[in-house]
């Protein structure tokens, strides 16, 4: 890779979605800015080994695409106001090559803009997870598809599809209305923290953790809390995963394979990022609005960062805390948690009552998850036979190779 | 990857700076780390007091150490701040350091972090090993 494309990725990492947001707002379509956005870089790989790098570069890129879309309308002869407006605003500026290079003010809204659009509720959730990942993260098809496992061509479709959808629904490049606002904050929030989770735990694969995707979950969710400061879930959200990822070091063994939370080296947790995350769920309660689920999940984290042992958690709080928040965001995976607290607090038997009436409603079949925690409390209350068989199920729904083996060392250590 | 940006200064740097008026000066670092906030990759950073007399420099070139008055009384070449930050690629971190609003004189030493991960290989030293016990004693006290 040259010099010049290593500096334009660095700089598209940084300002991609500014420049991308910008043309949304001029053009009025997401899905076309973006490939105007594109063009303009390739249009740099071109021109930048001669001419050098502009002193503000994503100044230059913008002028160029703006010109482009110009261009493309003139041909269409579509000579609206919007090019009449653009157009003027182009000509007036420094003349000849001298591309505009000061006159780079993204407006922030703008943004918040593009993160609501990728994330309509119109599109999938994988199409919403690719967009934010592309247009706001400024990650490449390519590395995004190294992310997920998937090949390129799979997320160059999802892609498309989902700048189709938008299309084709007419959704406008804005912030959605006060009415609206909880409904689609929840999707974004939601969007970030999927893209989170598939880095702290694999669906598939043979990697357990994925850093890349964590981290950039991680600024994701910073941008967006930084955007709606006002908003106590993005704070949360960015606790959730500040706490999360503060065991990162600790969750894998030199050969990539899982160490599970009673095992872990708590000196390798990342005492600065917990702190962080402390910091990011007291912004959360400050707003004075109550906890929401993530909240609520990021302070069942806390109990888990702050506690010296497994033994020494205080396992009574974490069983609250997941009542609460089966109260507000009921849902079988947390009504597995707290199975799992539970027994942590009071016993195995009272836990295995939860998770059978689990069993019974039917509830997460074909996830690995429910027969792994009824063999853990299997075995723990000396039914080894029957808890052998739920590691087996479990072992066999499981995607991911290295949960699997996991799974299998204990039914084999029965 | 995270990186810390460590500003540096000269004799120059220092003559430019007082030359403009502190509020600019300010605004100009305010605006820089606002974007690096905005970008979601800003994790730290603080500015160091360059009071001489809060600061001093533990010399090793003898036999005992000695603590002389400094930093880096000879040269003035002071370490004044720094960021941490959190980002893709080596050449963001470039990116990120080049932006820094400072004249001329003044130096961006970018260096990375070193994580856990760089030093597994030695995670069965004795060293290590009480590397950890202490960062789990922190631990325990932040409880």
């Amino acid at each position: 890779m040259t010099d010049v494309k290593r500096t334009l990725d660095a700089l598209w990492r940084i300002e991609g979605a500014r420049i991308v947001a910008t043309l949304a707002r001029v053009t009025g379509d997401l899905g076309l800015a973006e490939d105007l956005a594109q063009e303009a870089v390739a249009d740099a790989l071109v021109q930048w080994p001669e001419s050098g790098v502009p002193r503000n570069g994503a100044a230059w890129l913008t002028t160029v695409a703006k010109r482009k879309a110009i261009d493309g309308w003139r041909r269409r002869e579509r000579l609206d106001e919007r090019y009449r407006a653009m157009g003027h605003e182009l000509e007036s500026g420094p003349a000849g090559e001298g591309m505009a290079a000061d006159a780079w003010e993204p407006i922030d809204d703008d943004i918040l803009r593009l993160i609501f659009t990728a994330c309509h509720p119109v599109l999938s959730r994988e199409g919403q997870i690719a967009l934010t990942l592309r247009i706001v993260g400024g990650l490449t098809t390519e590395e995004i598809a190294r992310m997920f496992l998937v090949p390129v061509a799979t997320v160059q479709q999802r892609i498309v599809r989902a700048k189709k959808t938008l299309s084709a629904a007419n959704v406008p490049f804005e912030v959605p209305d006060p009415s609206e606002w909880r409904e689609r904050l929840s999707a974004v929030l939601g969007a970030i923290y999927l893209i989170f989770t598939e880095g702290y735990a694999a669906t598939s694969g043979d990697r357990w953790i994925r850093n890349d995707l964590a981290n950039e979950a991680l600024r994701l969710g910073r941008i967006l809390a930084e955007l709606v400061p006002r908003e106590p879930e993005a704070h949360a959200l960015v606790a959730l995963m500040e706490f999360q990822a503060s065991r990162f070091a600790a969750r894998v063994d030199r050969e990539g394979a899982p160490i599970l939370l009673a095992e872990q080296d708590r000196s390798r947790w990342d005492r600065t990022q917990i702190g962080r995350a402390q910091a990011a769920l007291d912004r959360a309660d400050a707003a004075g609005r109550g906890r929401g689920p993530y909240a609520l999940q990021a302070a069942i984290a806390e109990c888990h960062a702050t506690a010296p042992s497994v033994t020494g958690t205080n396992w009574e709080r974490i069983v609250l805390l997941y009542e609460a928040l089966g109260r507000i965001a009921p849902n079988p995976v947390v009504e597995l948690n707290r199975a799992a607290a539970v027994s942590m607090a009071t016993g195995p038997a009272s836990a295995l009552l939860i998770v059978d009436q689990l069993a019974d409603e039917g509830a997460l079949r074909g996830s690995h998850l429910l027969p792994s925690v009824r063999g853990e409390l299997l075995a723990r209350l000396g039914r080894l036979e029957e808890a052998r068989s739920e590691f087996a199920t479990a072992a066999a729904l499981t995607l991911n190779s290295r949960q699997r083996d996991v799974l299998l060392a204990k039914a084999a250590a029965l | 990857m995270k990186y810390m940006l460590i500003m540096r200064s000269t004799d120059e740097a220092k003559k430019e700076y007082q030359s403009r008026p502190f509020e600019e000066i300010l605004e100009a670092m305010g605006a820089y780390n606002e974007s690096l906030i905005k970008a979601g990759v800003l994790l730290g950073g603080d500015g160091l007091a360059d009071d001489m007399t809060d600061n001093f420099v533990v010399d090793f070139s003898t036999d005992t150490p000695v603590v002389t008055d400094g930093p880096y009384g000879e040269t003035h070449e002071l370490f004044n701040g720094f960021w941490i930050i959190q980002v893709g690629s080596k050449e963001e971190a470039a990116e990120w350091a080049s932006r820094v609003p400072l004249g001329p004189g003044s130096k961006i030493e970018v260096r990375r972090v070193t994580e856990m991960s760089d030093f597994a290989d030695y995670a069965d030293t004795p060293a290590m090993k009480q590397e950890a016990a202490w960062r789990a004693e922190r631990g325990e006290q932040l409880a």
